[in-house]
């Protein structure tokens, strides 16, 4: 941090300490009410077989309806994979259709604004315009802003995280009413595979941290961050097998056509993963990230307790 | 009057889209804008660009020094300055000054042994093009990101997202100076004497005056309509004009047409004239105004910058040194500097690199920064890879594209997927993995052609495994690298870029048909 950003830092915090804190305070209190209130027909639903707009439309009728999770005035957070400077067939950021199809919903559903970002790892023009997010998400009349300064975030306390205790996220979320949480499903070379809760890390700032005090249990820890997501879309239509999360070459790429929605985010992990094994072994126990969430009371793996919508188009 | 207008019009337009285009990092100029960079005198000569070369040879064979009065943005620069030292001094006039003939030509024999000893540093500090460079680079282009930065804070307070905040640093001490003592000491010389630079200093001067003494079109003086006023001499930037014997000096005139504009009398024109034979004008008049140049002021001031260098250079030992005794970990060291894509090789960039930092201001991912001593004394100021705020995009060929004078040769993407630049060094000691016994991987996620894989280790562990010979040397892994307080992974450069082979990998085939749960 440089001495501007410091001075800025200090000047906003105070600002935010003495003005800003109810406000917050209250904005999470609502969170969590709505959140538990919105009920859903099922807890997972499973869909393959479609384009990935199609699929998404098929499961959120089956969730009950976008309706369900955003109300009518909302500030709505849409967090997609943007994380790298590849093509949208590369299947390294999440797929732009299913970015845009996502927006959408929310408008019809009474959004008053939708905001859309992520901390990328490559260059973060590069990555914006080159997924085809940026452009995906403008066309339907989200606002795309940037996260690439230190500035755009801000500290919030994760009291349940075991190694995580604070972490700095973007203002995006933290100044939201709800979000929806939209990543891909990838192999990965630390975290093995990265799907819905590797996603998180893509709205803090300081990621050097979690990598640095074990990386899969800071995962875990940030997702017990209060401001949970409405929503988790997991977007497997094209899912990269190995070489991940960048992936090399288009071998590294299998066109899968799947997609999975549940607001119990260990949940559509562990669905995911199992799905990803049917093209590679990576047993879902050794995604230790996963494992973790379930003891910090995420969610849980154990699939067959859960009420699960299986669709093939 | 009609000449001058347009002379002015187009040096502003000139000045103002190469500046604009060495400071835009939006991307509001198009790339083919660096012809801006690339019709200057010195970098064509460099990149052996013999259209640009026959053309402003043409040009000033037939106009004069068009180049020095319009295109070259140093020129243009104290153009400036000479003029808001006008604003300030009312009575502001120039006065004939003997030629410095001698201080010219052994300013570019020095420059011309030395570019031929390889050593470019030398045309790199008095190209005029080069140094305007650093000086936007160094000195504007902070000026104008601090002004972006508060456009997106007033925007973004009202929700607009139009601009977005970029970081402000420093690009390296050394070239920073360099840069505001050509500002100032060219600027100083501009406000007390208009062109000076240009006609003592400056080697694009010096041979585009040779070349116009002999050109078409000259400034000359009606000998029946002129009465020796001495008003053109006192308007003449470059002291050229000796108004009392109705002689000009070719060598020095920009044709910039401030005379003709001064005289009351219309006894100046701007004419084609043939040259006769033995009617040369001889820079050197009979009587002699002052003194002889002297060599003092050289080596005073070789003195004072040798000085400064030791110190710097002193300085630098010995912050060295007490790092080395803090060090308790493997501390990664660079021994070698990454020279950027397309560089070829160090003597190929230190041959055809005259420092302008275009491709320091364009580098989208911020990780070329002008060389300290890294290179050696020959290659100061020269681009070098460095992964402070970022790591060398993989399909990004920017720098080769903009590079005006050859020294970074443009790629194709899928050439520079095959150049390397430097290879990876791992040091199992540093590494998380290794210490902690915990994941991390961020090396390998960043690292586009594999050369850093995350293998089986303990358990559900992996931990890195570097192949350098497929290794591009973009730095991802080193920059991202979590592992304190040295980092585990790094890259060392090296003299001569490699070409890696990559292995095509044939996509199976495969049909998922459940959900798999």
């Amino acid at each position: 941090m440089d001495r501007r950003n410091f001075l800025k830092t200090i000047a906003l915090s105070g600002a935010s300490l003495t003005t800003l804190k109810e406000v917050d305070a209250m904005s999470v209190l609502t969170q969590s009410f709505q959140t538990t209130q919105a009920t859903a027909k099922y807890d997972l639903v499973a869909v393959m077989g479609g384009e990935p707009e199609v699929m998404f439309r098929q499961a959120i009728t089956e969730m009950g309806g976008m309706k369900n999770f955003i109300n009518r005035g909302d500030k709505v957070c849409v967090k997609p994979n943007i994380g790298w400077d590849q093509p949208p067939e590369m299947g390294a950021d999440t797929n732009p259709k299913l970015v845009a199809e996502i927006i959408k919903q929310c408008f019809d559903a009474g959004a008053k604004e939708v905001i859309v970002f992520d901390h990328p790892c490559d260059e973060w023009r590069k990555c914006y315009t080159n997924s085809g997010i940026e452009a995906a998400a403008k066309a339907a009349g989200a606002k795309v802003v940037p996260a690439h300064q230190e500035s755009y975030y801000k500290e919030v306390s994760v009291p349940k995280g075991k190694n995580l205790k604070s972490a700095k996220i973007h203002e995006a979320i933290v100044d939201s009413d709800k979000w929806i949480n939209v990543p891909c499903l990838k192999n990965h070379g630390g975290a093995q595979l990265t799907i819905s809760m590797k996603n998180y890390m893509g709205i803090v700032w300081d990621r050097g941290y979690f990598h640095a005090h074990d990386l899969q249990q800071c995962i875990a820890d940030i997702c017990t961050y209060e401001k949970r997501p409405v929503l988790n879309v997991v977007d497997a239509y094209r899912i990269m097998k190995t070489n991940g999360p960048r992936g090399k070459s288009p071998s590294d790429v299998v066109l899968a056509k799947g997609l999975f929605v549940s607001q119990d985010i260990v949940a559509v992990d562990t669905a995911a993963a199992n799905f990803f094994n049917q093209v590679r072994k990576i047993p879902v126990e050794s995604v230790k990230h996963i494992v973790n969430a379930q003891a910090l009371g995420l969610g849980t793996m154990d699939l067959d307790k859960l009420n699960i919508r299986r669709i093939k188009i | 009057m009609m000449l001058k207008k347009i002379r002015v019009t187009v040096s502003i337009l000139l000045v103002s889209l190469i500046t604009l285009y060495f400071l835009d990092f939006r991307g509001f100029l198009p790339q083919r804008f660096s012809f801006l960079a690339e019709i200057q005198f010195i970098p064509a000569l460099l990149a052996l660009n013999v259209g640009i070369i026959v053309a402003l040879v043409m040009l000033t064979l037939i106009f004069g020094r068009i180049y020095c009065s319009s295109v070259c943005p140093m020129g243009i620069y104290q153009d400036v300055v000479a003029w808001l030292s006008k604003k300030f001094t009312k009575k502001k006039r120039y006065t004939y000054s003997k030629a410095k003939t001698v201080l010219r030509w052994s300013v570019l024999g020095v420059v011309v042994v030395a570019f031929l000893f390889g050593f470019t540093f030398l045309l790199g500090l008095l190209d005029p093009y080069g140094a305007y460079g650093r000086m936007v680079t160094h000195l504007f282009r902070p000026a104008y990101l601090a002004g972006n930065n508060l456009l997106e804070a007033i925007f973004t307070s009202f929700g607009n997202y139009t601009f977005y905040k970029v970081a402000i640093y420093g690009l390296g001490l050394f070239s920073t100076i360099v840069a505001l003592i050509t500002l100032l000491g060219i600027g100083l010389l501009a406000w007390r004497n208009g062109r000076t630079y240009c006609n003592t200093l400056c080697p694009a001067g010096t041979v585009l005056g040779f070349l116009s003494k002999f050109s078409l079109f000259k400034i000359q003086f009606e000998n029946d309509k002129c009465n020796s006023c001495g008003l053109c001499s006192m308007k003449c930037k470059a002291s050229c004009l000796d108004a009392k014997n109705k002689k000009i000096d070719y060598s020095r005139c920009v044709t910039c047409f401030n005379c003709i504009e001064s005289c009351n009398r219309d006894a100046i024109k701007y004419a084609p004239i043939l040259p006769r034979r033995k009617r040369m004008v001889d820079p050197v008049p009979a009587y002699s105004y002052d003194k002889p140049a002297k060599s003092v002021d050289t080596s005073k001031r070789r003195f004072l910058s040798a000085t400064l260098l030791s110190a710097i250079a002193a300085g630098n030992l010995i912050a060295q040194e007490t790092a080395g005794k803090l060090r308790s970990k493997k501390e990664p060291k660079r021994q070698t500097p990454i020279a950027p894509p397309g560089a070829i090789d160090f003597n190929h960039l230190r041959e055809k690199c005259i420092s302008c930092h275009l491709c320091v201001s364009k580098c989208p991912s911020h990780v070329i920064k002008p060389a300290f001593l890294e290179y050696g004394l020959g290659g100061m100021m020269q681009p070098h890879l460095y992964f402070d705020h970022g790591f060398c995009n993989y399909d990004c060929t920017v720098c080769g594209d903009v590079c005006p004078t050859g020294a970074l040769t443009p790629l194709t993407v899928e050439e520079k997927h095959h150049t390397q630049m430097g290879q990876v060094h791992f040091i199992l000691e540093n590494c998380i993995v290794y210490c902690d016994e915990t994941s991390c991987g961020a090396c390998s996620e960043h690292c586009p052609t594999q050369a850093v894989s995350m293998v089986p280790y303990k358990g559900a562990l992996t931990i890195p495994q570097i192949d350098p010979t497929i290794c591009v040397g973009c730095g991802g892994c080193e920059s991202i690298c979590p592992a304190i307080p040295y980092k585990a992974i790094y890259v060392e450069g090296q003299e001569a870029h490699n070409r890696i082979e990559i292995k095509e990998e044939k996509p199976e085939e495969i049909i998922i048909e459940d959900f798999g749960f």
